[in-house]
């Protein structure tokens, strides 16, 4: 379908050593300068059980999962139906199983793909040590067309340590591997191995890429709780956040992790954590606290299928209302989405920046497609946006924390300083930051933390826009590469489109929005949540054009928006 | 500590010139007294020295002294603490609040906290009710206590143990004063700012308003006559046999104090060396 892409999934029991196999393609695509992106799916079991790995490898940034898949590899056919829905085949795809694992399920064949049984269990007997994953590595690289020479570096990487035996066992794997490829007819599939180019490639998963960017920002206390999809954002800082001599305690739950942030910030450390849903909604309390007492924090939430325990491991742009409109009171704060496993990168780092620039609470929203999934990527320019908060000078005399000020920033004390001793608090308050239930006070002050943000030019950053036409399509977070993808596809095809994927989205941008849809006849809201979250917040705070047709394409999670069936609503419509 | 007693404050230039919400009597307003005598008698710099509290009669008290702090929500002071002591390991932190928002709300922070035993200061004004909602039971009220509208038959709910809880979690300071004896509760506080880790001063602190009663409290509080101990055990025993109104230092340990070190060993660049492929 997409030209210069391959699709692969692999599925297998537990222990079958299915995400080993993914994760050393998606390495060795990588060495051979490629682009690519992993995503894991597995069966309810804690641990064991199905696996499922989905590759895209490609010469270019890949961004979001394939319509289809070019090759189903199918270690054994254990519970694989779970997995069915989320590996759409057709006549074109190639189904590579073991001969010894028995007939394939209907489920997986009514697609009309080639089925190619080969002997990998028997094959691997005749190699000491030998496993079945590394046959399959093997097969899998000449099917995508990535050359021998980076599976085998990416093998003596994985199994130097593990000592030569192992080495050779797995090296003669892939090569076997390699030979019985030669029985399928691989030309159909296969990329040209010369489009890459080797250059400072990253292989991060968007929550290492946010960690990183708070680190970049200047994060150096970090309160952790973990919850799923978002805890290897906090595994990824525990290490490396002590190495540059951050800190990170764990909390005894999201009540404690909120506000254990907000006392290292107000102590003068850029501080951060991160969460999911059901841990979001614990922590409003306490980000009303730190809007009202003006000590800035960064939330980076990772959403998953909601509500309560919902479906933990699955994505869904469902949290967007609560991050958006949970707080209690006037609460002025800001929510900003990454929409891409880089941006997550960008976006956290951007994000630390605004928080301590604006001394403000701010929320960064992702979610498990972006977090948990593996991409290849161009090693991220640094924006060199750090923390900069505004802070008095020690000996400064009569401070006024709350001071009225133009920008409604008002320079912060950090303790040690000396003459800046004050109580910072979230009961309304004077300037001083004495509690006031003065009307006078609790309006200026109100005024004043609204100001701080709407006055604030927050740049290019707000939105990424991509192309020119009369349909818009509108989307954000990780619908944002399914939609770019389908637009690149239409506009291939002649039907002009633009793409505006929204970064910011409290304090909204109204203007700048509605300056970019003057004109527009049709706009196609993207979102990935079963209430049109989205929606019914861009009519909200935008006054979308008033002769434009809107349409909304949406559906909950846990199954991903694909290019092609935006690519469908696009052509339908023009 | 003892090096900056070069620049002595007096006492009074610890407390704020903002006047109090608390009723006359309030024994709070005496707590606000022993914890500036404790900050004067250290010699704490007023900048390196901060007051946490939550919500309550209580936890106003950061606003009516002249040091950092934060009046934060209801039930989070310890958390809130322990995220500036651990960021901030130079200041003194003193977190402050009522049995309400200590043992109630916050009652799962105070646990941890203990457990954790980062070098923190928890001073609990205990009047064994909640004062600002206007007199509800507390977890330390007594099961028959029929004074309030929301349990008007008594909560008949065995009442909380703080020193106990605290002893069976880990603090590695554990005493109880009265409020009618100021001198001696600031002894307490100072003596718990400077033994490590975490320190629980539980002082009884009389609501005249909701539990007048509370008045003879003068009568019945008397100093403890067996000393403090550094065995759990015996501190346990002694515990037994307390009726809650003993005062004094029941406990201080040597258990090991929560403090990661800040010191930095690798750039960013070096960090970011893991992801190249
Ligand atoms: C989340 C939340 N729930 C309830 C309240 C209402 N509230 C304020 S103070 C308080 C109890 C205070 O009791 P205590 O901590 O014993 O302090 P005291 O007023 O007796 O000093 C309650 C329930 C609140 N502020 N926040
Ligand atoms: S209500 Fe009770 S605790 Fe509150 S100020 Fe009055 S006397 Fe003190």
């Amino acid at each position: 379908m997409s030209s210069n892409t391959v699709s692969i999934a692999i599925t297998g029991a537990g222990g079958a050593g299915v995400m080993t196999a993914g994760q050393s393609l998606l390495d060795a695509a990588a060495k051979a300068g490629w682009y690519g992106l992993m995503t894991r799916s597995s069966g309810p079991q804690i641990r064991g059980g199905e696996a499922a790995a989905f590759l895209r490898l490609s010469p270019r940034p890949v961004g979001c999962p394939d319509d289809r898949y070019d090759v189903l590899f199918a270690f054994d056919w254990m519970n694989v139906e779970r997995f069915s829905a989320e590996i759409p085949l057709d006549e074109k795809s190639v189904i590579i199983c073991d001969a010894a694992a028995g007939d394939a399920p209907e489920v997986m064949t009514k697609s009309g793909a080639r089925l190619v049984s080969l002997p990998l269990k028997d094959t691997v007997k005749s190699i000491p040590g030998g496993r079945v994953n590394m046959i399959g590595l093997g097969i899998l690289a000449a099917l995508s067309g990535v050359p021998m020479k980076a599976v085998d570096a990416v093998v003596d990487d994985a199994l130097a340590r593990k000592g030569k035996e192992a080495l050779a066992a797995s090296k003669a794997g892939v090569q076997a591997g390699f030979e019985m490829a030669k029985a399928i007819n691989v030309d159909e599939i296969a990329l040209d191995a010369s489009g890459g180019s080797e250059k400072g490639r990253w292989s991060i998963s968007g929550n290492e890429a946010a960690g990183c960017g708070a680190i970049r920002g200047g994060v150096r206390f970090v309160a952790a709780y973990p919850i799923t999809p978002a805890t290897e954002i906090l595994e990824w800082l525990a290490p490396n956040l002590e190495k540059v001599g951050g800190t990170l305690v764990q909390a005894e739950d999201e009540l404690a992790s909120v506000n254990m942030i907000i006392g290292g910030s107000f102590g003068g450390k850029p501080s951060l954590t991160a969460t999911s849903g059901p841990g979001l909604a614990l922590m409003t309390e306490a980000i009303g606290l730190s809007v009202a007492s003006e000590t800035p924090i960064v939330i980076v939430n990772v959403m998953r299928g909601g509500p309560s325990t919902g479906i933990p491991t699955k994505s869904e742009q469902s949290d967007l209302n609560i991050a958006l409109n949970g707080l209690h009171g006037d609460a002025p704060h800001i929510v900003t989405a990454a929409n891409s496993i880089a941006d997550c990168l960008s976006t956290t780092q951007w994000t630390v920046h605004l928080s301590e620039k604006l001394q403000a609470a701010a929320i960064v929203l992702s979610d498990q497609s972006l977090g948990q999934s593996r991409a290849i990527i161009d090693k991220p320019v640094d924006s060199g946006l750090v923390a900069e908060r505004e802070v008095v000078a020690d000996g400064v005399k009569d401070y006024n924390r709350y001071a009225v000020t133009p920008s409604g920033v008002s320079p912060m004390a950090i303790p040690g300083t000396r003459g800046g001793e004050y109580v910072a608090d979230g009961l309304e308050h004077s300037p001083l930051g004495r509690p006031s239930s003065a009307a006078g006070d609790h309006t200026i002050q109100l005024d004043k933390r609204e100001r701080k943000l709407t006055q604030f030019d927050f740049g290019d950053r707000w939105a990424d826009v991509d192309g020119d036409g009369d349909l818009v399509v509108i989307t954000w977070g990780s619908s944002t590469a399914p939609a770019a993808e389908a637009c690149e596809r239409a506009r291939a095809e002649g039907i002009s489109t633009r793409m505006i994927s929204l970064r910011l989205l409290t304090p909204a941008q109204a203007s700048r929005l509605e300056g970019l849809l003057k004109g527009v006849k049709k706009i196609l809201i993207v979102e990935q949540s079963h209430s049109k979250q989205f929606y019914r917040y861009l009519r909200a705070e935008y006054d979308l054009p008033h002769d434009a047709e809107v349409r909304v394409f949406k559906r909950p999670g846990p199954l991903p928006i694909r290019p092609g069936e935006l690519l469908s609503e696009i052509r339908s419509w023009s | 500590m003892e090096a900056s007693a070069a620049r002595a404050i007096p006492a009074k230039d610890y407390k704020s010139d903002y006047k109090p919400v608390w009723c006359p009597g309030c024994g709070d307003f005496s707590v606000l007294s022993s914890i500036t005598k404790a900050f004067a008698e250290l010699g704490l710099p007023r900048e390196e020295t901060a007051v946490i509290s939550g919500i309550g009669c209580s936890s106003r008290i950061p606003a009516y002294t002249s040091v950092y702090g934060f009046h934060g929500v209801h039930g989070r002071a310890l958390a809130l603490a322990t995220g500036l002591k651990v960021a901030r390991p130079e200041l003194t932190v003193v977190a402050t609040g009522g049995d309400g928002d200590g043992f109630s709300i916050g009652g799962n922070h105070f646990l941890h906290a203990a457990r954790r035993n980062a070098d923190i200061t928890y001073v609990v004004m205990d009047n064994q009710v909640y004062g600002m909602t206007k007199g509800q039971a507390s977890p330390t009220t007594s099961p028959d206590w029929e004074k309030s509208k929301l349990t008007p038959h008594g909560t008949g709910v065995s009442p909380f143990q703080p020193l106990a809880i605290a002893l069976a979690s880990g603090a590695n300071y554990i005493a109880r004063g009265f409020s009618g004896d100021p001198n001696g509760v600031a002894r307490l506080i100072a003596e718990a700012i400077q033994h490590p880790g975490f320190s629980l001063v539980q002082v009884l602190s009389p609501c005249v308003t909701f539990r007048p009663e509370q008045r003879d409290w003068k009568e019945i509080t008397r100093e403890a006559t067996v000393p403090y101990t550094d065995d759990t055990g015996r501190a346990a025993r002694r515990l037994m046999t307390d009726d809650g109104f003993n005062t004094g230092v029941l406990f201080k340990g040597n258990r090991p104090i929560y403090q990661p070190s800040l010191e930095q060993s690798s750039t960013t660049e070096d960090l970011e060396r893991a992801f190249q492929v």
